[in-house]
């Protein structure tokens, strides 16, 4: 149908940028009618049935894999989780001959982590089916972006003309950056607070504000993003102490006081409670945290949706 | 399956092809006066309206709902007036994958449920019957109505499956390749039913979508 051609996605989703407004619109509208099966007694479509979806994970993560795997499971495809750990990438595949495997069984998606930045691009010249890159090393993490977009929405109506804050690890946070993306896409203001050593090279060229002083933009947020400290990725002393770190840029209940009314807060999870968030803060009724997790089924479910519903015929012509 | 006016349009978006070059068969009276029928005989087949509850298929078919169940509530007591819902049958298509992703349509299920209920589904247009099988898949994950009974606005012919309404506003014969536009004062701004001549660059799609 030519009429709907407008908003299609792209054959993958690979970074916040592949998205449009109108893209983006898209996807937060699918996810908001799918958001209601949850309170359906059978919580399952038919849509994507005899479709297989792989979950390729090279790094840790419970909350993103699973969250993909029920999502794929509620369109009824098949999945299989394929995770670096007991597979042959221990015994030194590389992410081509890995692939070229999954795609051999044929895999109709590949939903992707990897440590290193970039490698859903790779894997998306090798294999005739979708990529979704769902975090690669510090770069981007776009289904985290729309779940939070989506988040915001849902508490506040819209997501245009929002003031939104984004504090912390920003030079490790693929979140942020994918959240920077989308968010200037859909017409949010974003700023980006967090010690000069924690903000990466170039982000002044990024769509957004730059602060280093939290208490200067708490009380004109709608929206306050807390990153996690990423101390896995942290191979120097970027900060002095972590006391120093949660005194200066740590949300607590006295910060917390400081941000308008109706102000949200979210954490992409997992948190590091006492150290960018205090509990308090977190289990407040301004923390989204718990409403994110639900959302980003919802939002996981548009996207495969939104990529593999869709026309073979599309499919094959790009793939030719 | 409604290729008959121009597929299934989101709300709001405009009727595609040639307005000018097509011949109106019902005019805003006779598509109220076919209401207004559909509604006394829902009322009289299930003696009554109070186990009924009307589900529209969007876009139209939701606007054709709510027209239906405001007049069985002037016929019955407003106490017993039919429940009315929507039904987005998106998900459940057969032809999904011959035609590119749509967008979804809303689904309300009246607070009441479908359970032990007679539903009936309102669509404006019956034609290859495929639309009323996916509805039908899609209803059985709400529950168990007592029974499920079909009305249409119009039934074009040229049915695919075995399938037939049990309500219809007009049978109107149509050759395959013409093209049959429902306009309702909701999402078109004015009410009437329209036969256009073939649509050669419409009619191309939906044959591939067949």
């Amino acid at each position: 149908m030519t009429t709907h051609t407008l908003s299609t996605l792209p054959r993958h989703l690979l970074s916040a940028a592949d998205l449009n407004r109108d893209n983006a619109l898209l996807v937060l509208d699918t996810a908001e009618e799918l958001a209601r099966l949850a309170d359906r007694p059978i919580k399952k479509l038919p849509t994507l049935r005899g479709r297989t979806v792989v979950n390729l994970f090279f790094e840790d993560s419970t909350r993103t894999r699973t969250s993909f795997e029920v999502a794929a499971k509620r369109l009824s495809a098949d999945v299989i989780n394929f995770s670096a750990k007991g597979s042959s990438v221990s015994k030194g595949e590389s992410l081509k001959d890995t692939a070229l495997t999954l795609e051999a069984m044929g895999a109709d998606a590949v939903v992707c982590r990897h440590s290193a930045s970039g490698a859903p691009h790779r894997l998306a010249n090798w294999i005739r089916g979708s990529v979704v890159n769902a975090g690669d090393g510090t770069h981007e993490h776009p289904t985290q972006a729309l779940l939070d977009a989506f988040t915001m929405r849902n508490r506040l109506g819209r997501v245009e003309g929002l003031n939104v804050a984004i504090v912390g690890d920003v030079l490790h946070s693929r979140v942020a950056r994918s959240n920077v993306l989308l968010l200037s896409t859909l017409g949010a203001e974003v700023t980006v607070i967090a010690p000069p050593t924690l903000l990466p090279v170039g982000v002044e060229e990024w769509p957004c504000d730059v602060s280093y002083d939290l208490d200067a933009v708490l009380p004109k947020s709608d929206v306050v993003m807390m990153l996690r400290v990423q101390r896995e990725r942290m191979y120097g002393g970027y900060f002095p102490t972590t006391r120093e770190y949660s005194r200066r840029y740590g949300l607590d209940a006295r910060r917390m006081a400081t941000l308008p009314d109706d102000a949200i807060v979210m954490h992409p999870g997992p948190m590091n409670r006492g150290v960018e968030i205090a509990a308090e803060v977190a289990d407040s009724v301004r923390s989204t945290i718990v409403e994110q997790v639900a959302n980003g089924v919802s939002v996981r479910m548009a996207v495969l949706y939104l990529l593999l519903g869709g026309a073979l015929l599309e499919t094959a012509e790009q793939a030719a | 399956m409604k290729p008959a006016h121009s597929g299934p349009t989101p709300s709001g978006r405009p009727v595609t092809g040639d307005p000018s070059a097509a011949r109106p068969v019902l005019d805003s009276a006779d598509l109220g006066r076919a209401l207004t029928r559909i509604a006394h005989e829902i009322v009289e087949r299930n003696h009554g309206a109070s186990d009924v509850v009307l589900l529209g298929i969007p876009t139209r078919g939701v606007s054709l709902a709510h027209r239906l169940g405001e007049r069985i509530a002037g016929i019955e007591s407003a106490t017993t007036a039919a429940p009315v819902g929507s039904l987005d049958v998106t998900m459940y298509r057969d032809d999904l994958r011959l035609r590119g992703v749509r967008p979804l349509e809303a689904t309300e299920i009246p607070p009441g449920g479908v359970d032990g209920k007679v539903v009936v589904l309102v669509d404006d247009v019956l034609f290859s019957g495929r639309t009323v099988r996916a509805a039908l898949d899609a209803l059985s994950e709400f529950g168990r109505p007592r029974a499920v009974q079909l009305a249409v606005l119009v039934d074009r012919g040229h049915r695919e499956l075995p399938i037939r309404a049990d309500y219809v506003g007009k049978n109107i014969p149509t050759a395959l390749t013409e093209t049959v536009h429902v306009l309702l004062a909701e999402t078109d701004g004015r009410d009437g039913v329209l036969l256009g001549p073939a649509d050669l660059q419409r009619t191309s799609s939906e044959e591939a979508a067949r």
